[in-house]
Order: C-alpha cells, then sequence, then structure tokens
C-alpha cells in the first residue's frame, strides 16, 4: 500500500525548472530517501508534499489526501523537520512542545507523557526549562526532531535530518529512527546527502537536476555499479590511462586525479596490475561499491560536498536566526 | 472550537515573547518620551509667543500614545517576514490550523502587545499634569486596541506581500514616517494645505489620534479649545476605525491565505 503518490510534479521558480515531472510511490511503513547533491530539488519536493508549496504542474496523494485539495488533511498526517531551524528562540524547549501540540490537537492529557517520551529520547529531558537561544547547533536540531515527533504523524518527513549532528547523537538518532519505523509504522520521507546515510533506507532515489535517476533499494542499486573499484593515480595518469584502457579494454574514469577501474574481483585484479603495468602507480586504493559509485556512475560526477554548503553548516551549527 | 483554541495558541505565543524581552518594553518606552519631551519642551518656547490655546506637551500626549500603538502594533506584525526568513512561520504554516486562525492570532498577538505598552505610557500623565479617570483609561483602552488591530492588519498585509525583510528600508520611509508626521500628533491638522488634508484624512493613524486626544484631554480643557484641534467626533473617529479594521481584517485573510 502507498502511502505517498506522486505524478510527474514539476516546480518552476521564475523559468528554474528546480523539480522536473518527478514520479513516484512511497510505500506505507518504508524509509525512503532522497539522495543527491545541493540544489537537486529535494527541499522542494518535500516542501511541495508538504502543502508549503504549490506545485507548478502535476499531483500528489499523501495518505490518499490531495496536496492541493485537501490540505489540512495532509497536514494532520504528516510530522515534518526542515532543513533549516524553524524553533522559536525566545521560548523554551518545553514551549516549543506544547505550541506544537495544541496545535496539531494533541490531547493536553497524553501531552505530559509525550513531552517526556520525546525529550527522553533526543536527551534534552533536563534541559526542558532552558531557552532555545543558549542551545546549540545540535541541541536545535534534536529537539526539532523530538516536536516533528510528538503528534505520532503517520508519515514523518526528514530534510536533512542529521545536519550539523555529531556521529554518537546521529546513530543514536538512526537508532530511534528504525525503532520508531519498526513500532509504529511510521513512514519516514528523508533526504539527505550523506551517502552513508542513505544505506539506511529501504529505498532510495537519486536525485539530480530536479529528475529522478534512479530509484531502487541500496542492495540492487550497488549491484547496478557492478564489480570492485579500483582507483589510482600514476606517475603520468594520461599515459596510464591509455595503457589501461588499451590493456583491459574497460572504460576508465577519473576522479580528483584518480584514476577509477571497475573489476569484478578486485583483491585479485590488484596484484595482476603491478606484474603487467608498464606504467609507474603512486597510490592505488580498492574500494567495494558505495552508494557513491552509483550517483558517480549515474550522473558523472560525486555528490562533491559530503558537508553541505557553507551556509548549510552556518545554519547547522550555529543556528543563526535573524536579529529580534 | 478547535479554531479559537487556535487563535489563543497563536495570540500566546506572542504574548509570551513580550513579556519576555523586558529590554524591548523598555526601549519602544524610549522613543515616545524622547518625541514628547524633546519636541514638546522645544517646541512650547516657541509657540508661546503664538495664538496656540493649549499646553504644547499635553496637546503632543495623546499622539504621542497614538504613534506608540501604531508602531508596536506595525512591528509586531511585520517580523513574521522574519519568521518567513527564519522559519518559524513554516512550523506554524504546515500545522492543521486554519489559515484565518493564523492571521487572527497574530493581529490579536501584536494588538494586545501595542495596548500593554501604550498603558504603560499613562504613567506619565500625572508628570505632565493630565488628569486620568477610570472612565478615560476605559475609553482610551477602547480605542487603542481598536487601532492597535487595525493597524495590525494593515502590517499583517504588507508581511504576506513582502517576502524578505530587503524592502524593509523603503517601507519605514515611505508608509511609516509619512502616516506618523501626517496623523496630527505633531501638529494640528486645521489649517494646513489640502494636499496635507487630503493625504491626513486617509491616514487612519489620524483617526486614532484625534480620538485619543478628545478622549484625554477632553475632560480637563475647555470646549473651544479641545473644538480647535479636533477633526472629527470621536464616535466618527471610531466608526472610521471599525469599518477600517474590518476591511483591513477581510483583505489580510485573504491576501495571507493565497500567498502563503
Ligand atoms: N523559493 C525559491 N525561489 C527560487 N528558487 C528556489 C526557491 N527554492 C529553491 N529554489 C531553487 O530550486 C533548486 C532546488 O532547491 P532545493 O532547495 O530543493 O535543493 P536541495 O536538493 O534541497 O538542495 P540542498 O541539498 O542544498 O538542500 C535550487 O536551484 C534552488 O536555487
Ligand atoms: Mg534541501
Amino acid at each position: 500500500m502507498n502511502i505517498i503518490e506522486v505524478k510527474n510534479l514539476t516546480k518552476e521558480f521564475n523559468g528554474l525548472t528546480a523539480v522536473d515531472q518527478v514520479s513516484f510511490n512511497v510505500k506505507k511503513g518504508e524509509i525512503f530517501g532522497f539522495l543527491g547533491p545541493n540544489g537537486a530539488g529535494k527541499s522542494t519536493v518535500i516542501n511541495m508534499l508538504s502543502t508549503l508549496l504549490a506545485p507548478t504542474k502535476g499531483e500528489a496523494l499523501v495518505n490518499n489526501f490531495n496536496i492541493l485539495s485537501q490540505k489540512n488533511d495532509v497536514r494532520k498526517s504528516i510530522g515534518l523537520v526542515f532543513q533549516d531551524s524553524s524553533l522559536d528562540d525566545r521560548l523554551t524547549a518545553e514551549e516549543n512542545l506544547r505550541f506544537h501540540a495544541k496545535l496539531y490537537q494533541v490531547p493536553m492529557a497524553d501531552y505530559k507523557r509525550r513531552m517526556e517520551e520525546v525529550l527522553k529520547l533526543v536527551d534534552l529531558w533536563d534541559r526542558k526549562k532552558d531557552i532555545i537561544k543558549i542551545f546549540s547547533g545540535g541541541m536545535k536540531r534534536r529537539l526539532e526532531i523530538a516536536r516533528g515527533l510528538i503528534h505520532y504523524p503517520k508519515m514523518l518527513f526528514l530534510d536533512e535530518p542529521t545536519l550539523g549532528l555529531d556521529p554518537q547523537t546521529r546513530n543514536h538518532l538512526w537508532e530511534y529512527i528504525l525503532k520508531l519505523k519498526k513500532e509504529q509504522q511510521m513512514t519516514i520521507f528523508m533526504t539527505t546527502h550523506y551517502m552513508n546515510e542513505a544505506e539506511y533506507c529501504d529505498r532510495i532515489g537519486i536525485i539530480d537536476y530536479g529528475k529522478i535517476v534512479v530509484l531502487d533499494t541500496p542492495a540492487n542499486l550497488k549491484k547496478q555499479v557492478g564489480g570492485d573499484i579500483i582507483s589510482m593515480k600514476g606517475q603520468d595518469n594520461q599515459s596510464l590511462k591509455k595503457e589501461l584502457v588499451k590493456r583491459y579494454k574497460r572504460e576508465v574514469k577519473e576522479e580528483n586525479g584518480f584514476l577509477q577501474l571497475e573489476v569484478e574481483n578486485g583483491e585479485e585484479f590488484m596484484p595482476r596490475l603491478f606484474n603487467e603495468l608498464d606504467n609507474k602507480i603512486d597510490s592505488i586504493e580498492l574500494r567495494k561499491p558505495t552508494l557513491d559509485d552509483v550517483f558517480l556512475s549515474l550522473t558523472g560526477r560525486t555528490i562533491r560536498d559530503e558537508k553541505g554548503t557553507f551556509k548549510d553548516r552556518m545554519r547547522g551549527h550555529m543556528g543563526i536566526r535573524g536579529p529580534k | 472550537m478547535f479554531f479559537i483554541q487556535a487563535i489563543i495558541t497563536i495570540w500566546q505565543r506572542e504574548v509570551i515573547r513580550y513579556l519576555r524581552d523586558k529590554i524591548r518594553i523598555i526601549s519602544t518606552l524610549f522613543q515616545p518620551i524622547m518625541f514628547l519631551f524633546i519636541f514638546g519642551m522645544g517646541l512650547q518656547e516657541t509657540l508661546a509667543g503664538g495664538n496656540f490655546s493649549m499646553d504644547f506637551i499635553q496637546f503632543m500626549y495623546p499622539g504621542i500614545i497614538a504613534i506608540n500603538v501604531m508602531g508596536v502594533a506595525f512591528f509586531s506584525t511585520i517580523s513574521t517576514v522574519w519568521d518567513r526568513e527564519f522559519g518559524f512561520l513554516k512550523e506554524i504554516l504546515v500545522a492543521p490550523v486554519s489559515r484565518t486562525a493564523i492571521v487572527l492570532g497574530k493581529v490579536l498577538g501584536a494588538t494586545t502587545v501595542a495596548v500593554l505598552q501604550a498603558l504603560i505610557l499613562l504613567i506619565i500623565a500625572p508628570f505632565i499634569s493630565v488628569n486620568l479617570s477610570f472612565i478615560i483609561v476605559l475609553k482610551l483602552f477602547f480605542s487603542m486596541a481598536l487601532l492597535a488591530f487595525s493597524i495590525s492588519c494593515l502590517s499583517l498585509l504588507i508581511a504576506s506581500l513582502m517576502t524578505t525583510m530587503e524592502s524593509f528600508g523603503l517601507l519605514m520611509q515611505v508608509l511609516i514616517f509619512p502616516m506618523f508626521f501626517l496623523s496630527g500628533a505633531f501638529f494640528p491638522l486645521k489649517n494646513v494645505p489640502l494636499w496635507m488634508t487630503v493625504l491626513s484624512k486617509i491616514n487612519p493613524l489620524t483617526y486614532g489620534v484625534d480620538a485619543f486626544r478628545q478622549i484625554i484631554l477632553g475632560p480637563q480643557v475647555s470646549a473651544e479649545v479641545i473644538n480647535s484641534v479636533a477633526l472629527h467626533s470621536v464616535s466618527t473617529n471610531t466608526l472610521f476605525l471599525i469599518i477600517f479594521s474590518f476591511i483591513m481584517v477581510t483583505i489580510a485573510v485573504l491576501t495571507f491565505d493565497r500567498n502563503s
């Protein structure tokens, strides 16, 4: 059963097509991920599905409600953690949660218990009386996740949820997300440009320039890139490249000054290289395929900036807000 | 029922934010007091020789309160644009709450803040020999709320048309300052050039200033003196503000709904 059905969704911003005829479904109870570089259109899709932005063309159903004609029902069905901080930094952590709970009509009898539950989950229970202004970027992020959960949404959107979190918190959060999925049957739609995070997903859509390039399970995607990847740097890359192509009749890609060769069994192939090549090799590395490679093989580019743009990092870490 | 609860929730946030910001409460008091004493005392000397029949500081006092009501109401609501740029508005917009409730919550929040802030200014009254009675304060409270509400609606309308804070400076220059200066707060609007009369007639603040002045000073100066500065009766002013509020809140709701 599908909880999200998207057909030919398109968004144009004054001539720029940010999302281009995107169609996909999300199954109930799965973790669905969008992976793509900065500006690919991930947040724009989320904004449309969460009724914040009207699509230029196309249609979508969320929890069987139309995002254009049944906005309020869509809103009731979803929880959302935005890419940018959207807390009120003059209020305390608890007040932010209470505001949210009231707007989502969480019964006040349940509120106390749920607030404790979500705050403990993100390790902010003992900070509940503190004003957000003094929170660190990571603490704000965690509070936002707690807030997105307090009304027990059927469908949770996480737009780069772990941006600006330390590895420990990130792991902790993932444990929880996986638990939610299992215990609450919650469906999760997340975006990321961390390749390793995408691997937690049941299915991943790789999105680039507003289009879904491919959509499959992480395992299938990796199968698609085929074998292991040997990545090497020669004393003279051009001549090494020529020799590799000639000798092994394989495609050689160049990336950041490294030549990449796809082989079936890297462990056995490497010694062959050393024996057979005339060119000198300065450094060599064997990698089993990751989603990074999937992206590279599909688009010819890497998701360059794993840490996000400067602006994102500033937002994530420092939680920049406007002067009041 | 939930409609009302949503309004209260959004309203409450605005009020909590205001009460928590002590520095803003104090700094917002500074401007009207400065206007009153610098302008008031400066011009009082100059006007002493002419035939202005009123104590100039007393003349300005109600106008300064009205300007303060307008300023606070306007800025509290325009902060919606900040919220838009820095996220919190998204949290509200994505919530399953009617857009009308959001507008009313915001506008009533700003109204409350503006009235509270203006009530603080009443403390000055005894120092400039203005006598306030319970009835005066009650009437004033009603007029203040009306003025604050209509200005907040106007401000929310502008906020939903504005997407970034960049045009804010322009807005100050072409709208806010002219509204302040053409409201009759600083000088009487009788015997002024026609263009000024016309502009002041379409300025909602004029009606607020005129009403406040008659409510505060009416009981303590002669009818002749008050009539020499008054433009309309208090009930005409009130009626204008009610109609203006009604139109503004309608347009604000429609625009906000369409643009969000
Ligand atoms: N409100 C807007 N007005 C104009 N252009 C916009 C707007 N929002 C997004 N865009 C453009 O649409 C494109 C997609 O942006 P989007 O935010 O969806 O990317 P993203 O995949 O979320 O990127 P990131 O990883 O950096 O968050 C970008 O080129 C962006 O400049
Ligand atoms: Mg994004």
